[in-house]
């Protein structure tokens, strides 16, 4: 059984082999004790988040160097921009957020934005 | 035929059947073509192997990318495949002896790899493991999982070779690396402790959470699972629970 909602879960591990008393607890006590803690575990993990998988691909963001690649690590492309904010590269970025995050203005004073889509802007030199 | 014209690619005779406009051009052209292959798996080895080839160095990993890919070339037209001998070829690569930890580096790049191509499956769903009893509960693990025990703190190092990676004291010792594709399609790379490595183990033999549980406190005395449980949750590892 999952513990009552509100149940107090232990922080530290189940010690089922008489970890800190020189008798060991009966069988009884341990699967008792560690069956009551793995029921803590489970309701911890259902109660876990799985991490964001809403991600968009946004241009004219990342840092040099810094792009994704649609091949992923350890492949191709990942990492070779060579200019800030390169218009042509792009990271995963939370989807939502690509447009509005705010980024530092170019050198000549013209504000920049993240696309969807690649940019001319802040291309590197052919 | 396919045999001369592999062999001519490792430096063999020009194989036969060739055609140029000129004869005499026929070993010139038929080098560039043998260079290019060369090139082009040096390269492609090179965005396998990135920490390896950090640790020697570009020259180095160039040399050592044409011998290996003269003594296992690739099998598969599907490059991402070529590479799961290197680890095995390194260790019995002489002029790398002094650098013990290069074969399990290339283990955790290689299944880093293996792991980003992977097969999808969609997270469990959390009622399941709400209502589930330990006892009983089997729990399915991604299928981009794998889990290296390495002789040499080959996961320390790694870490310390990426981009953003941190300098500190390096750890000494074994490691157990595990590696997995999470929801956010990052290839994280983590070092288990003794309990943890016993309950992934476990896992992934079929074992019921309570026998795994169990497992992990025998390798480590006091081993609490839930923090690795609720990382793996996290990060979509958990693929299914069975009763």
């Amino acid at each position: 059984m999952p513990p009552a909602p509100g149940a107090k879960c232990e922080g530290k591990g189940a010690r089922p082999f008489g970890f800190d008393r020189e008798i060991e607890m009966s069988a009884m006590t341990s699967r008792l004790v560690f069956g009551a803690s793995l029921a803590c575990a489970l309701g911890a993990m259902a109660v876990t988040p799985v991490m964001a998988q809403d991600m968009e691909k946004c241009f004219g963001v990342s840092l040099a160097g810094k792009n994704d690649c649609a091949a992923g690590p350890g492949t191709t492309c990942a990492g070779t921009s060579t200019v800030d904010y390169q218009g042509n590269a792009w990271a995963l970025v939370p989807a939502g957020t690509c447009v509005t995050m705010e980024l530092p203005a170019a050198a000549d004073g013209m504000a920049r934005a993240g696309s969807l889509q690649a940019l001319e802007r802040d291309l590197p030199n052919a | 035929m396919m045999a001369a014209f592999h062999a001519g690619l490792r430096g063999g005779a020009v194989p036969p059947g060739l055609m140029a406009r000129h004869e005499d051009e026929l070993g010139r052209r038929f080098a560039i073509y043998r260079n290019n292959v060369a090139v082009s798996l040096g390269e492609a080895l090179a965005t396998r192997f990135p920490v390896i080839r950090r640790l020697v160095g570009e020259a180095f990993f160039a040399a050592l990318a044409r011998v290996y890919a003269e003594a296992e070339p690739p099998c598969s037209p599907v490059l991402a495949e070529w590479g799961e001998g290197f680890a095995g070829f390194l260790a019995g690569f002489p002029p790398v002896a002094e650098l013990p930890y290069l074969p399990d580096v290339a283990r955790i790049e290689y299944a880093r790899g293996q792991a980003f191509h992977a097969a999808d499956a969609a997270p469990v769903d959390p009622r399941a493991l709400a209502a589930a009893d330990p006892a009983r509960v089997r729990l399915r693990l991604h299928p981009s999982l794998r889990m290296l025990r390495l002789a040499h703190p080959a996961v320390s190092i790694w870490a310390r070779n990426q981009p953003d990676g941190a300098d500190g004291p390096l750890a000494t010792g074994p490691e157990v690396a595990l590696i997995l594709r999470d929801a956010g399609y990052d290839v994280p790379v983590w070092s288990l402790g003794a309990g943890d490595a016993a309950l992934i183990e476990a896992m992934l033999t079929g074992a019921p959470l309570a026998e795994a549980a169990a497992m992990a406190a025998t390798a480590e005395i006091g081993h609490a699972p839930t923090p690795l449980l609720s990382r793996l949750m996290q990060s979509g590892a958990v693929t299914g629970a069975e009763a």
